[in-house]
């Protein structure tokens, strides 16, 4: 959906009736003005026949611009090779050169040049309280921003748990009325990419997959792209093994913690969380919170900051019956010592029929749309 | 000649929601007014929590300048609690304050503010043989060869051929004030290409100890990460490895790229050094602790104030005295109980939105009145300038010899006095100065660890006051830090297990504020006057010392409201 019929140069010159041979000495002489070498001249032609890079521009409202920060880690693609070669990054607050008039010239050039056409990247929630006072732009509010864009864009991807549910700005009491995208705008498709930030690699990768693919990505019942959104960090975890046997930290720094044991008892939020980061980790895979001692926060998931305290271990979700047996696992594994191998067994099969029922709880409260985002 | 008005507003290249105005006269700014446009409320929001997940919320404060108030964070809870951390977690949090520097720096000269200073369409015109000279004549870096500077020029030409200039669209390319020649042009859009690249190693740093970033986590009490040598499940000799490989490359690039780029672009530049300076006063609370956070005598950078630019003098700062540290709201969108002249110390501070500004959308704010979501920090009473400025010039003033060492070395390369310092280009050659120490210093850091782990102390975390019960029913901390951008604390209130009052008064704060009661400006107001500017339309000499602070104005802005009043029912017009 992202295929677009914006004319090439060479295209556009052609349709004025310019020749081949006049476009390449056009070419020869752009290159000499620019003061490059003749060898240049192919390459100069190349990038004017080929395909125009897809415009886009990028909206920053109530956010701490630590999603823009992530996207400039991505290992692969590189961010240089983004921005350079496979976007027109039209207009960012945070790299581009401009600023005031010519920074909104810029955006409405875009807007205007290529409506319908551009991709729109929302990073932030946006005020809805006091006249949409707590965020201007330019003197006009984000909300008054973010709906003229929307109206003209192809597509919007909704950065981070800020423009998905609202995030930390959300939390209550929520002051200024901090508000999802996918409640503010409507009529355009909506990619959501939730984290705080979202982990570079699946930022970058939901752009490479709309430009390669030419077509949003296969995305579950809350907008999220399946790639990176299907997995419970809880399933994809490497210390899984030691939650299924009973092994817990009971404190920061314990014997336990020094082992690498599971983080269930001490807060981690992985049974609830939907993200990439048992698989894909973070920093070009370096590390992710779990395996750095500290238990997930599930930053990633919607109103995650009023399901804290965060260092109390999860109360009895619905749907997520399992975790609510982690203490008696752990006596019983704790009492069971001689009788080690036959409690594992144990404590797997009862694993196992928590999962399946687990699975198809799961599934009906997406169906339900149980778990609807939202920020207020 | 009447004065003009202009507006700049987003200010970009910066964190956050930024407005100028200025009032342009005879060609020099007359006037300046700073304006933060955006608000959160996060203090309200911390209200009634856990102090121990305060740090996660408050880290949230700015994701640029990410760790920085998570630190400030923890520190608050820890001084309210009396905690003492162990040494490794010490180490493990100044080396991730030394990692977060050193990527902040680097990002905020190419990616922030060299645009105000290079001119990527005159790099196009380069010869490449005359930039590989010019490359290896300033420094050692590897990759200097004339054929990669044109690889580089050829790729930019394309881009620039292809009509859609993305980022680079509408920049100032061609402005009178650019003074660079083409090949220092190329040398620096080369370097911007390889930082954008560099800068994403250097926070592995901080996802070997924090599993992430931007925003790591951290503990109070200590580090959440175990120390192990017999697991690979926790800090290991592997880990470790990849720590010191990374704090290794980063000061090969911070000494062999970054240093010899800016003391390659500022002698183009000199002018600056005598417009910008602002404010006469500086701050810093110090931080990087030899010794544990109690012991602020051995912190790499040495605490205290400087007023009217006297360096023989530096006066002491004390986060706890009710006196020093105070906010006011005369110009911001915020009303007192006792009246918009009064100022209070943030553990006594009150919050309540009362916006007067221009119903949006908007031409100009009423700068007669409030005007700004930012309110107005002083020390004692005065104005004070907060950054790496100030840092140096604190530890300069306290004849720290490690820091006299570094600004002589700049000054005696550029061959300018000591009073060159209080400017634009003073601003950001100390921002690369203090980076080379801080390079310096993680390598120092890193093998105390080292040695700490060699004699047998693996601690991380100090758990003694880590249940609430073992709290008093009321307690209050501050916990001071250096930002990047300057001077950070946190004020913290706990009654009864629960966070009563929150407040942040940060770099930013300090810098953006406007002007208080008696009309004394703020430091980026009150550095902007005097400063030519060539064609009024192009405001390009404004955002060359607006970015000289690197702005992030997401940090600066906050609220809190002791008196729990709702604040969303607050409607306006």
């Amino acid at each position: 959906m992202i295929a677009t019929s914006r004319p090439t140069i060479w295209e556009h010159a052609q349709s004025r009736g310019v020749s081949r041979r006049d476009c390449l000495s056009a070419c020869a002489w752009m290159t000499a003005m620019l003061g490059l070498p003749a060898t240049a001249v192919p390459e100069i032609t190349k990038a004017l026949e080929t395909k125009p890079r897809l415009p886009v521009v990028w909206f920053h409202f109530q956010e701490c611009t630590c999603c823009s920060e992530s996207f400039i880690r991505s290992s692969h693609p590189a961010v240089a090779d983004i921005i350079l070669d496979k976007i027109s990054l039209d207009y960012t607050e945070t790299l581009q050169a401009a600023a005031g008039h010519q920074a909104e010239e810029a955006l409405h050039e875009t807007m205007t040049k290529y409506k319908g056409e551009y991709l729109m990247l929302v990073e932030g929630s946006i005020p809805t309280a006091a006249n949409g006072v707590y965020c201007c732009i330019g003197g006009r509010t984000a909300q008054d921003i973010v709906q003229e864009a929307a109206a003209g864009a192809k597509a919007v991807i909704a950065w981070g748990s800020c423009a998905c549910n609202g995030c930390v700005q959300a939390a209550k009491p929520n002051p200024t009325r901090a508000t999802p995208l996918h409640k503010i705008i409507s009529g355009v498709p909506i990619i959501k990419v939730p984290g705080c930030p979202p982990i570079a690699e699946v930022m970058t990768g939901t752009i490479v997959h709309l430009l390669a693919f030419d077509r949003v990505p296969q995305l579950d019942g809350l907008g999220r792209p399946k790639a990176f959104y299907s997995r419970r960090v809880h399933d994809t975890c490497y210390r899984r093994p030691n939650y299924d046997a009973g092994l817990f930290v009971n404190s920061f720094d314990d014997e336990n913690a020094k082992r690498g044991y599971c983080l269930y008892k001490v807060g981690c939020r992985g049974p609830v969380t939907y993200n990439a980061c048992g698989v894909m980790r973070w920093n070009g895979g370096v590390s992710f919170p779990i395996q750095s001692g500290h238990g997930c926060i599930g930053c990633s998931e919607a109103n995650f900051w009023d399901n804290g305290p965060f260092y109390h271990h999860l109360p009895s979700f619905p749907g997520f019956g399992i975790e609510t047996t982690a203490d008696n696992i752990g006596l019983a594994v704790g009492a069971a010592t001689v009788a080690g191998v036959a409690a594992h067994a144990v404590v797997t099969n009862i694993r196992k029929r928590h999962l399946i029922r687990e699975e198809m709880k799961t599934s009906e409260d997406v169906k339900d749309g149980r778990a609807e985002q939202g920020g207020e | 000649m009447a004065a003009k008005r202009i507006v700049i507003d987003p200010v970009t290249r910066i964190e956050g929601h930024l407005r100028v105005e200025i009032e342009v006269k005879d060609g020099l700014v007359a006037d300046a007014f700073s304006s933060g446009t955006m608000v959160r409320g996060l203090e309200i929001i911390l209200r009634g929590r856990d102090p121990r997940d305060a740090w996660a919320f408050a880290e949230r404060t700015c994701g640029v300048c990410t760790t920085v108030h998570a630190l400030a964070s923890v520190r608050s809870v820890e001084d309210a609690l009396g905690i003492v951390i162990p040494p490794n977690a010490e180490l493990v949090r100044n080396l991730m304050f030394c990692a977060q520097y050193m990527q902040d720096h680097v990002v905020h000269f190419y990616h922030l503010h060299a645009l105000d200073w290079v001119d990527i369409v005159s790099a196009l015109k380069a010869d490449p043989i005359k930039t590989s000279e010019i490359a290896k004549s300033i420094s050692s870096w590897p990759k200097t060869s004339p054929n990669y500077f044109a690889e580089v020029q050829k790729r930019i030409g394309n881009f620039v051929a292809s009509g859609q200039l993305g980022i680079f669209a509408k920049g100032y390319w061609g402005h009178p004030a650019m003074k660079l020649p083409p090949e220092v042009n190329l040398l620096a859009v080369t370097h911007y290409l390889e930082a954008l690249e560099w800068q994403k190693e250097i926070v592995k740093v901080h996802t070997v100890f924090g599993g992430k970033n931007p925003h790591p986590n951290y503990l109070v009490g200590g580090a959440p990460c175990s120390l192990n040598l017999d697991e690979a499940n926790a800090i290991n000799a592997e880990r470790l490895a990849l720590v010191g490989k990374l704090l290794a490359e980063a000061k090969t690039f911070v000494e062999q790229v970054y240093i010899p780029d800016l003391l390659a672009i500022a002698p183009f530049y000199t002018d600056w050094a005598s417009i910008g300076g602002g404010l006469r006063n500086y701050m810093a609370y110090g931080d990087l602790p030899k010794n544990g956070f109690g012991d602020p005598s051995k912190f790499k950078f040495p605490r205290g104030v400087l007023l009217d630019r006297d360096l023989s003098k530096v006066y002491e700062v004390d986060g706890h005295d009710p006196r020093q540290v105070t906010e006011a709201i005369s110009h911001s969108w915020y009303e007192y109980s006792d009246g918009d002249q009064a100022a209070r110390h943030p553990w006594e501070g009150e919050t309540k939105f009362n916006y007067t500004g221009p119903q949006p959308p908007y031409e100009q704010l009423n700068v007669e009145g409030k005007y700004s979501w930012l309110k107005t920090p002083r020390w004692n009473g005065h104005a004070m300038e907060v950054g790496p400025l100030a840092r140096l010039l604190v530890g300069y003033a306290s004849g720290n010899a490690e820091i006299k060492a570094v600004v002589d070395m700049g000054l005696k390369k550029l061959n300018v006095p000591v009073t060159a310092l209080f400017s634009t280009l003073g601003r950001t050659a100390a921002r690369g100065l203090e980076t080379i120490l801080v390079a310096n210093w993680a390598q120092e850091f890193y093998g105390d660890l080292l040695a700490n782990i060699k004699n047998g102390d693996t601690r991380m975390f100090n758990g003694e006051k880590w249940e609430p019960a073992t709290w008093p029913t009321k307690a209050r901390g501050v916990g001071l830090t250096e930002a990047p951008r300057g001077a950070l604390a946190h004020w913290i209130v706990i009654e009864d297990e629960k966070i009563a009052n929150y407040q942040l008064v940060v770099p930013s704060t300090w810098n953006a504020s406007p002007r208080d009661a008696k009309g004394q400006r703020s430091a980026y107001e009150a550095s902007l006057i005097g400063t030519p500017i060539a064609d009024p339309e192009k405001p390009l000499e404004v955002l060359r010392t607006i970015h000289s602070f690197d702005p992030c104005l997401a940090c600066a802005v906050h609220l809190y409201d002791p008196q729990g009043k709702t604040l969303n029912r607050i409607t306006i017009g």
